[in-house]
């Protein structure tokens, strides 16, 4: 069942606005939840997430959360009344300064609690570059293994949102996927999002989880209520198909089901889709097996270009399955321009542009 | 006005008035004299609105309400006398006032609504709050001087940047503007007040709240509203929107807390460079003042001696945090350690213009200052913040109804003369007008050609086409060459 996105998730308390006005980019696709029978309820992807950082602060007494605004909710709600419950000791806000709240976390983590750390959007990220490569991806490196901030987790909303112009949009998993011994993640909706915050959480490595927070609102589903984990570093194949790979993350995922769906139908190509999940480490089996099984790879994301993750795919697909390919990897991406404000629409890799790109590689 | 006087102590104080009023007996206004003041206020007002077609306001009537004027003044007289001794035996222990402070409020007040008569030219005034000061033994001139020019000038412009934010607001409830809108209302007199001692050499630099800023430095209310709107006659073409508006010496418009100081510190070691005598503003809130590269922005600056005064606009929240709970010293204007301090009243346009002549000059002769002004926003952070689960109603109505900038400047005005009643409705009258055509303009125009989506990348592109437009064959294209260049 496709849940077609009237509601945009418009940063924070404005609700939903009309289907008139709608610029949305992509039909969600809600996936269902496979692992056994659970008690199950209705959650965005902000409840959902609500609901896994809940859990994690009841089940692990040493765990903090924080963050900008996060004591009464963050501007996206995924913290709501998570102060009320445990207290303001461990659910607080901190000030405008994402180096300090970076550093902070680490410090945290590195006595072997557990932080959890909000950037308010991945855009604000930057300022934490240095704490999080150079502190917290080395510590326990540089420590011979005697200290390490594993214990962290960075949640930092993502992606375009339909309206949020240069500082509100972006998709930086590539800067930080040039870093080992940090784990990168991207949900695609509520379910994924829940397993894998609190799989970061328990990880004994820093995580950082990038939410695409055009999701918040606009992904429902049914999720388990119970405290459950996804794995790390495993790709998902979600469609299963002869002709061509589609590999995405995100939000780019429902963007691919939707190429998928009119690849079959305009032009009777059987697409196999994968939602990567993990950007670092990324899962390389799963997606080898899919390009020589095709021969044919497209690989989507909305960052720009050069750089884009999508290029590391693309190389190591090329020097794998070099003697499988019919056609040299396709990446469609946002452009290498700084991302617009007006010109959003253009600049993403809609299903338009993504269509395009199967065209072209099945007429190799 | 009898509602007005209730509230005199709120007002900032006259001590004196220079050319003082004219008329307390019948007869003394000469027809010249009005004429002449008409004449000022017509070219004052072409200037302010750059040749606009709508800036005419209309003073014509000033001779013909000077008898009226006139006969009132004998009329109440005694009933202010009395007046005038309680006020005076209730503030004798602060201050004296002279007499003509009283003749001014009696012949304000008898005038009533009907007055339309000028005053005064230019009146003398004691600041409303006193300065604190950090590592400074003298500070700016806490008696500063306002001409009637410079009080329409400051009301206009506080009106109307008043206005535009509202207009903004409505905009975005229509979803006509999407995405990010800061509103600046309740803190106008921080940038008028700065814009009024700024010279053509100065310049400024600021954060996300900018429309207002934007509108001061000389873009119209189709620059500022288009760009709200993302159409084509934006000051950036639409291209940035809310938060990215830029024009000559105003360098932004950034949506990174805090990023701006460092690069306003930049601008000023510019200007110590090329040795032009200009300085910079780098604004930033009582949210970013915790950002660490405001800090590193202070250590640089007072090291090479910049040429920058350091705002802080304390509105009192960081987003939804207050600063109490944000901030380990809240006295913004002590916290650049060795660099000296100014904390203004941020809602005393007159204030703020005193202490930013003050540190301009103190900026160019010892080197960095930060000035904290206290001011206040009605609206959320941002839109989405609906601006009241951190701070209760009766705050927000509160500074509305005792603090606000603009009628307690308009208050004042009329008090003194400076301004008549009829005055300050020709310019509401105005600025409605002309922030309502824009609105309607910036509604309806169109957005930029889908190619300026790849317009000004990069500048001298190395590459003739775009890459990874899969589908398109781009040409990379420098449309514009900065006015920096």
């Amino acid at each position: 069942m496709k849940v077609s996105t009237l509601a945009r998730g418009l940063l924070g308390a404005i609700k939903s606005s009309a289907p008139a006005l709608t610029r949305s980019h992509f039909t969600y696709y809600p996936t269902k939840f496979s692992k056994g029978s659970g008690e199950v309820q209705k959650m965005n992807m902000f409840q959902a997430i609500n609901n896994a950082m809940d859990l994690a602060l009841e089940q692990d007494k040493s765990a903090l959360l924080f963050g900008e605004d996060v004591g009464f909710g963050g501007v996206f709600r995924c913290s709501m009344n998570l102060r009320d419950k445990h207290g303001n000791d461990r659910v607080f806000n901190t000030p405008l300064c994402e180096q300090g709240i970076a550093g902070f976390a680490i410090g945290v983590a590195n006595t072997g609690a557990t932080a959890i750390a909000e950037i308010q959007f991945a855009d604000y990220i930057f300022p934490s570059f240095d704490q999080i490569v150079n502190e917290a991806a080395k510590y326990r490196y540089r420590s011979g293994g005697l200290f390490d901030c594993g214990s962290l987790t960075f949640r930092v909303p993502c992606g375009a949102v339909g309206h949020g112009a240069l500082y509100h949009s972006q998709s930086p998993e590539a800067y930080f996927a040039h870093t080992p011994g940090l784990r990168v993640v991207i949900p695609r909706g509520p379910i994924k999002a829940k397993g894998l915050l609190l799989a970061c959480i328990r990880d004994p490595n820093p995580c950082i989880m990038f939410e695409p927070k055009t999701l918040y609102r606009a992904a429902v589903e049914e999720v388990p209520t119970a405290s459950y984990t996804e794995e790390l570093g495993k790709a998902e194949v979600l469609r299963e198909g002869k002709d061509v790979t589609l590999i995405g993350w995100g939000t780019q995922i429902h963007v691919l089901l939707e190429v998928a769906d009119l690849a079959k139908k305009q032009l009777n190509v059987d697409c196999e889709v994968i939602d990567l999940v993990s950007i670092l480490p990324w899962d390389t089996h799963t997606v080898c097996n899919s390009a020589s099984k095709t021969g044919r790879v497209v690989i989507a994301h909305e960052a720009p270009f050069t750089q884009g993750f999508g290029s590391e795919l693309a190389a190591y697909i090329q020097e794998k399955c070099f003697l499988r390919l019919e056609a040299p990897v396709k990446r469609v991406t946002g452009w290498d321009t700084p991302f617009p404000h007006v010109f959003e629409p253009f600049y993403l890799p809609d299903k338009h542009r993504c269509l395009s790109a199967v065209k072209e590689i099945v007429n190799y | 006005m009898l509602r007005t006087l209730s509230r005199v102590s709120e007002l900032p104080i006259v001590v004196k008035q220079l050319q003082k009023v004219r008329n307390r007996n019948a007869g003394a206004v000469t027809n010249n004299y009005v004429v002449s003041i008409t004449n000022n206020t017509r070219q004052q007002h072409s200037k302010l609105t750059n040749g606009s077609s709508s800036s005419t306001i209309n003073n014509n009537n000033n001779g013909c309400n000077i008898s009226n004027v006139n006969s009132n003044n004998n009329n109440n007289s005694k009933q202010w006398s009395t007046r005038q001794q309680q006020l005076q035996i209730s503030y004798a222990s602060r201050r004296s006032y002279s007499k003509s402070f009283f003749g001014l409020f009696q012949s304000a007040a008898q005038t009533g609504i009907a007055k339309t008569n000028n005053y005064a030219t230019e009146a003398t005034i004691e600041v409303n709050r006193p300065f604190k000061l950090h590592r400074l033994d003298e500070g700016p001139a806490t008696t500063v001087k306002l001409t009637k020019d410079e009080a329409l000038k400051y009301y206009t412009q506080m009106q109307t940047i008043r206005r535009l934010e509202t207009a903004a607001g409505n905009l975005y409830k229509e979803k006509i503007i999407r995405g990010f809108c800061h509103l600046y209302s309740g803190q106008e007199a921080c940038a008028v007040g700065m814009k009024a001692a700024m010279r053509d050499v100065d310049n400024i630099i600021s954060a996300y709240r900018v429309h207002g800023w934007t509108y001061l430095m000389g873009v119209s209310p189709i620059g500022v509203l288009a760009e709200l709107t993302g159409a084509q006659s934006g000051c950036a073409r639409g291209k940035g929107g809310s938060m990215h508006m830029y024009s000559p010496n105003f360098f932004g418009g950034n949506g990174i807390v805090g990023a701006q100081v460092p690069l306003g510190a930049g601008v000023g070691l510019a200007c110590k460079y090329k040795g032009n005598g200009g300085m910079c503003l780098a604004l930033y809130g009582d949210g970013a003042a915790n950002q660490g590269q405001v800090f590193e922005a202070y250590n640089m600056a007072y090291l090479w001696k910049l040429p920058v005064i350091f705002v802080c606009e304390n509105n009192n929240y960081g987003m939804g945090t207050s600063s109490e709970r944000a901030s380990c010293n809240t006295d913004y204007y002590t916290r650049g350690d060795a660099l000296p301090g100014i904390w203004v009243d941020g809602m005393d346009v007159l204030a703020v213009r005193s202490a930013t002549e003050f540190a301009i000059n103190y900026v160019n002769t010892h080197g960095p200052l930060v000035m904290e002004t206290n001011t206040y926003r009605y609206s959320g952070h941002s839109m989405s913040d609906p601006g009241t689960s951190y701070r209760t109603r009766e705050e927000i109505q509160e500074v509305r109804q005792k603090r606000d900038p603009i009628t307690s400047f308009k208050e004042m005005c009329i008090e003194l003369g400076l301004i008549t009643t009829d005055e300050v409705k020709a310019i509401d009258l105005k600025v409605r007008k002309e922030v309502d055509d824009a609105t309607a303009f910036a509604k309806t125009d169109a957005e930029l050609a889908v190619s300026h989506l790849w317009t000004d990348v990069s500048s001298n592109n190395l590459e003739t086409k775009i890459r990874g437009t899969v589908g398109y064959n781009l040409d990379h294209i420098q449309e514009r060459k900065g006015v920096n260049h």
